[in-house]
């Protein structure tokens, strides 16, 4: 059988960088995996990228970035599925690689958001949910979690600071990353008094749009190189599923189920069940995803999701870490390149490269990226072969 | 612009007309053409009566582009009578008001300008409380 091994990993600090534009983002990450990768080749190029017609009024990223990274020639797209557009560019990627089409495939995800600010940025982020019918309505992604997450805590008798954990376990693991946008951890009254953006969502409950890049290289375990030296990482299970794309024509609002689907597909193509799992990076853009996802999942049953966090199960020595090195709160969403930070996190922590936040022994982990509220949801597990 | 994108909903932004499922009777909002509970066609139009109630909620204080002037203004998710849920923005009422449950009825509100006095108007559905009595 097939291996698909991350033969190379790349990322750039994610941040507000008014001095570097998209492509030179792109590039970055990529130059930092092809090296990371030991002299392989890409063959094909997938693209993840969220927002770039609209906030950089650039469309046609494959060949774009192609080119400009010296790769003219290859095979190159872009892969959109707005939050998830990173772990549907992975995917596409495996499946090349995984059907022997493509020799060595590279999967970068890069997402500029500071091109643009303020409310026009907002209405961006709005264009993922149903233009007809949410976003006319001038209902936006954080608002649309607000309403969530109030419909939670009304059924769930959640406290008001229920979610604060959420916060806190992202704040202290991004402390130690020098990719992190935010790295410094924060106390409990920090949560507490924080200023609300949309009742009871409120800036702690939210992650940054920040820009960044990330980049992976997958090729076949019998292509690579004599010489290369890093620990090897294979995508041991790969899914996608997706749900109705307008929030309100759910059955059930607070239930995840393409989260579920493309975890249990990706688990069971993997041959894993949930308590092998040795960490989970979850798409925590807003707390009550983290939590919606933990319960799809099923590391916590309906309802409780919150209490993971509560009780510090989520930290790195607790029952299942998660975001291990900043997630999406404290390393910062970029977009298009969230779901691929992921999965570089992941492989380092496979790698035993994870330093201050190494979750020892680590062999078997879990990356689900999101599109609106699981309206897509891309699932990976990643295991060591070491 | 998008005038047409606009024009075209005509019939769901000012009349809140749905489907009904000549199979199932499943009553459909928005529009889908295939029944989302049987699986079957679905094209007969069914006009809601606009009576429902908030089924969650939230103010929205930094509104995305188009939206601004309206701010702070409360979206919700309302359950309408006849099953379907939908988003709109609720009117008529004071946001720190509205909760979990609240009857609400569907009014004909502007939603959005263009910008500029030559720019689109785009008119559609909100929602308001069931008891409101305008003050004169």
């Amino acid at each position: 059988m097939t291996e698909v091994i991350i033969a190379g990993i790349g990322q750039t600090e994610v941040g507000e960088h008014w001095e570097i534009g998209l492509r030179d983002l792109a590039l970055d990450a990529i130059q930092d995996a092809l090296k990371d990768a030991g002299g392989l080749k890409p063959q094909a190029l997938f693209v993840g990228n969220m927002l770039a017609p609209n906030l950089s009024n650039q469309a046609h990223l494959g060949a774009l970035i192609a080119d400009y990274a010296g790769l003219t020639g290859i095979e190159a797209v872009t892969v959109e599925a707005a939050g998830a557009s990173g772990g549907a560019a992975l995917r596409q990627a495996y499946l090349a690689v995984k059907s022997g089409m493509v020799d060595a495939a590279l999967v970068v995800g890069v997402e500029k958001f500071t091109d643009k600010v303020g409310a026009e940025v907002d209405e961006a982020l709005a264009t993922a949910s149903d233009s007809d019918f949410e976003a006319v309505q001038g209902m936006t992604p954080a608002s649309q979690a607000a309403l969530l997450m109030k419909r939670y805590m009304h059924e769930n008798n959640v406290p008001s600071n229920g979610f604060a954990g959420f916060a806190l376990t992202a704040h202290a693991n991004g402390a130690a990353n020098k990719n992190a946008m935010f790295r410094k951890a924060i106390k409990p009254e920090i949560y507490a008094k924080a200023e609300m953006v949309s009742d009871p969502l409120n800036m702690f409950d939210i992650a940054p749009n920040a820009d960044g890049a990330a980049a992976l290289l997958l090729t076949r375990r019998d292509l690579l190189p004599r010489d290369y030296k890093n620990p090897l990482v294979k995508i041991a299970g790969s899914a996608a599923s997706s749900d109705t794309l307008a929030l309100h024509d759910r059955k059930d609002l607070l239930y995840f189920d393409a989260a579920q689907i493309s975890a249990g597909k990706a688990m069971k193509q993997a041959g894993v069940i949930l308590d092998q799992i040795d960490l989970f990076e979850y798409h925590d853009v807003f707390s009550i995803y983290a939590a919606l996802q933990l319960e799809a999942i099923g590391f916590a049953i309906k309802g409780k999701g919150w209490e993971l966090a509560a009780n510090g199960d989520i930290g790195l020595k607790g029952r299942i870490p998660c975001a291990t090195m900043g997630g999406m709160k404290a390393r910062g969403f970029a977009g298009g390149a969230a779901g691929v930070y992921q999965v570089v996190e992941a492989a380092s922590q496979l790698r035993s490269e994870a330093g201050a936040n190494q979750i020892a022994g680590a062999k078997i982990a879990l990356a689900q990226s999101l599109g609106g509220p699981a309206s897509t949801a891309l699932s990976h597990i990643i295991q060591s072969l070491d | 612009m998008e005038i047409p994108r606009h024009w075209r909903l005509k019939k769901q932004r000012y009349g809140l007309v749905g489907e009904v499922c000549p199979h199932c009777d499943h009553k459909i909002f928005p529009p889908r053409d295939v029944c989302p509970n049987c699986g079957d066609e679905a094209k007969e139009q069914y006009a809601f009566s606009g009576k429902g109630e908030v089924y969650s909620y939230t103010t929205v204080y930094e509104a995305p582009a188009g939206y601004e002037a309206n701010a702070p203004y409360t979206v919700a998710i309302v359950k309408l009578d006849e099953g379907p849920m939908l988003t709109a923005q609720l009117t008529d009422v004071d946001n720190s008001a509205v909760e979990i449950g609240m009857p609400v009825e569907m009014v004909t509100r502007k939603m959005r300008n263009d910008g500029d006095e030559r720019g689109l108007i785009v008119y559609g559905y909100k929602f308001r409380p069931q008891n409101f009595v305008p003050t004169t």
